[in-house]
């Protein structure tokens, strides 16, 4: 077991809760903000993704918060040491930041054996043998490579490698663990595997992490807290449940899961943040109860946003709330079917059951649950 | 889609050793006209072996391939026709697109090969880039198209021949996931408009669901199955199948009799525990007290937060939480019943956590036993 920062331990102190901060960061590529005032905390032992389209500034953050450039305006501080802030004419070298870096290529060397990439970091630091042998072992445990410190790094799998360079970024027990897209050379089974074991590794070293990719699903499933970004900009922060139930707005609804958006106009709102919204896809309309943002009012130009497996389809009439369309493909993925209803000029995407026996053709009636029908902002 | 009935490929007790290995084993299969047929299986099954055998690629040990009717290999005869001879178009896992070359000169290269002569290469291109629906890209370089558009390409160059066959070998299996997910269903829906007759290659099994006629599950060099998607999801023939396809829960049980078309049997959950007794389908032909695996997918598993009224002693168990994994449109659970772990989802807005006790229940209809 790695005694590092805390393990498991929740931080509770206010210089904790902003363990990592980051204050009005700007970079500048050129004339393009590739980072265009970007500010976020990250709380002592948590886990934050960057999550974003290529281009979006996920990467030149973290690469700003690991120092391998400098910044042209803003400021980096972790554990209350300042890293980067031009403006006080201060920059520390990557060297001497404590981070521990774990990315898309393995970079693991191929004429060593594991247990000597695992050491590598440590015998650079001039520790004794018996320690370095010690806590190598540790990791290596950790990380499921414990049969493997003797083979070299070229017998390894992807996964495996991957694993040793995990091992490499924590045995020193850095303060900071980054990560750039580290699973996106693995083929699909194996980087749902690896998710859950380096969120679980993760959580057991207790070390502040955060992690860059542009893969919704791994977003979700590893994160403490996710931060959307476009073009430079944070557009939403929140916890995963936060961010694909209540995203802010069209943009983040679309990025995260898969979402049916529809322009529409609030009709009717309550104090209660409920209202009516109308929408409208050639030559049909409808009213339809949903949940609303603060400061939404009649006439607020809203999208709607529904998620496919929060719209029920069913074949007999359930009444004048339900939306009357026809299934034009259903496409059968064993737990589920995608099915497309035309509804006007407007295709909804609708998850059904296997067993709900939706095919092409038929007509079908659409229900809309309320509690789960947004209207965000365009 | 109206569809004929005539046999267009005909495999009839297909063997291929490697060495002492035996890759294909005894591989019996006919694929009608204008089908879409799927080889899936893990590496090492034998799919593409199957396929290569077909394209000629391959020579065999024993059986008949017929293609239209004709023999194209049968080694007890000594008949065995080149690839070329065997009218057959094939789409690869690389495009191969040559990207300093226009569309048009794309399609029309392996005619152009074969020395046909200019009017006949403009008319089978032109027809081959209006059935993929690249007609208005005729003149646009390779470079300039999108994965989709270069895939279209990589089937008109295929079909051009105007072959009797598409043998496609894991097509997409180089995409990224998300373009992979539009080009299947794309690829699928250029099938059902050109029409020909496909056998396809894939380990994908969500790939074979999606895009295939019939699915060919195989095992060792054996076929395991042939079914629709939805045969092979919903009864798969043993348990290799059911944990192939989708995800299932496989509990090893033992049968205790049969009652109102299901088969009853007994779950043991370990010491300590008494075991469940629980009804699903299945079992036909088995006898009392023979071992059995009830296969039963996640989302036919009824989680219940509380105790449910009613008939309780019916197919309803407590288990303990152990993980819970946050997929957005759902969240994938694990749950611990004795000796046994349960794959189960539960809607997204539930907040369900580690060692929270649940019940869980099913349909006996919705369970399936196995003896094989």
């Amino acid at each position: 077991m790695i005694a590092g920062n805390s393990a498991g331990v929740m931080a509770d102190t206010s210089a904790d809760d902003r363990y990592v901060e980051v204050q009005g960061l700007v970079k500048l590529f050129g004339t393009d903000r590739a980072v265009d005032d970007v500010s976020f905390s990250v709380p002592k032992g948590r886990f934050l993704t960057l999550l974003g389209p290529s281009g979006c500034g996920k990467t030149t953050t973290l690469m700003s918060i690991a120092g391998l450039h400098s910044v042209d305006a803003g400021r980096i501080s972790v554990g209350g040491t300042v890293y980067t802030a031009p403006a006080e004419g201060q920059f520390m070298p990557p060297e001497r930041r404590d981070i521990g870096m774990v990315f898309q290529s393995y970079a693991i060397w191929p004429h060593m054996t594991v247990a000597q990439n695992v050491a590598y970091p440590l015998e650079i630091r001039k520790i004794d043998r018996a320690e370095i042998d010690q806590r190598v072992h540790e990791v290596l445990h950790l990380v499921g490579l414990g049969t493997m410190a003797d083979k070299l790094a070229t017998q390894l799998s992807g996964g495996q490698q991957q694993r040793a360079a995990l091992a490499r970024a924590i045995v020193s027990r850095p303060r900071l663990l980054l990560f750039d897209e580290p699973l996106s050379n693995l083929d699909l089974k194996l980087r749902e595997q690896m998710r859950l074991e380096l969120k679980r590794i993760q959580h057991e070293v207790g070390i502040t992490s955060i992690y860059v990719t542009h893969d919704q699903a791994e977003a979700l499933v590893m994160s403490d807290e996710i931060i959307v970004m476009s073009k430079g900009r944070i557009q939403q922060k929140g916890g995963p449940r936060e961010i694909y139930a209540q995203p802010v707005n069209a943009y983040v609804s679309n990025f995260i899961g898969v979402a049916n958006l529809l322009k529409g106009r609030v009709v009717t709102a309550t104090s209660a943040g409920r209202g009516e919204v109308e929408i409208a896809a050639g030559g049909r309309t409808a009213r339809l109860p949903c949940l609303l943002r603060a400061g939404m009012t009649p006439g607020t130009e809203v999208v709607l946003s529904v998620r496919p497996e929060n719209v029920a389809a069913s074949r007999q009439n359930g009444g004048s709330a339900c939306l009357e369309g026809e299934v034009i493909e259903a496409i059968f993925l064993g737990n589920s079917v995608d099915c497309r209803v035309r509804w006007g000029d407007f295709e909804w995407k609708v998850t059904a059951h296997p067993r709900a026996g939706l095919k092409a053709g038929q007509k079908v009636y659409l229900r809309l649950d309320p509690e789960h029908t947004l209207a965000v902002h365009p | 889609m109206s569809r004929s009935t005539n046999v267009m490929v005909e495999i009839e007790h297909l063997s291929k050793h490697f060495g002492a290995e035996l890759a294909v084993n005894d591989v019996s299969l006919s694929v009608t006209e204008g089908e879409f047929v799927t080889l899936l299986g893990p590496s090492g099954c034998g799919k593409t072996t199957t396929l290569r055998c077909i394209a000629g690629l391959e020579r065999f040990d024993a059986g008949e391939i017929r293609i239209g009717g004709d023999t194209v290999a049968a080694p007890a005869r000594g008949i065995f026709l080149a690839p070329e001879d065997r009218n057959i178009g094939m789409v690869f896992q690389s495009y191969a697109v040559w990207p300093h070359m226009t569309v048009f000169d794309n399609v029309a290269y392996g005619l152009r090969v074969r020395r046909a002569s200019g009017a006949i290469v403009r008319e089978r291109t032109t027809r081959a880039l209006e059935m993929v629906g690249l007609g208005h890209l005729a003149d646009r370089y390779a470079t300039k198209l999108s994965g989709g558009q270069r895939q279209r390409v990589a089937l008109a160059r295929a079909i051009v021949y105007e072959p009797r066959v598409i043998l496609f070998d894991e097509p997409l299996s180089n995409l990224d996931a998300k373009l992979r997910e539009q080009m299947r269903i794309e690829l699928v829906r250029l099938q059902h408009e050109v029409g020909i007759t496909s056998i396809y290659v894939t380990h994908d099994q969500a790939e074979a669901l999606v895009m295939s006629d019939r699915v060919v599950v195989m095992d060792k060099g054996v076929i395991q199955q042939i079914g629709d998607p939805q045969t092979i999801y919903a009864h798969p023939a043993n348990t290799f199948v059911a944990n192939f396809i989708g995800v299932a829960n496989l509990i090893p049980g033992v049968l205790l009799g049969r009652s109102g078309g299901f088969c009853e049997f007994e779950v043991p959950l370990g010491e300590g525990r008494a075991p469940l007794r629980l009804r699903a389908l299945g079992a036909e032909d088995a006898r009392e007290r023979q071992p059995l695996t009830l296969s039963l997918r996640p989302e036919d598993i009824k989680v219940h937060l509380k105790k449910p009224n009613g008939d309780a002693g019916d197919n309803l168990f407590e288990g303990e939480v152990i993980e819970t994994v946050y997929l957005g449109s759902m969240l994938d659970c694990r749950v611990k019943v004795g000796q046994h772990e349960f794959s189960v989802q539960i809607d997204h807005y539930e907040q369900i956590d580690p060692h929270q006790k649940v019940y869980l229940s099913f349909e006996p209809d919705h369970g399936l036993c196995l003896t094989a």
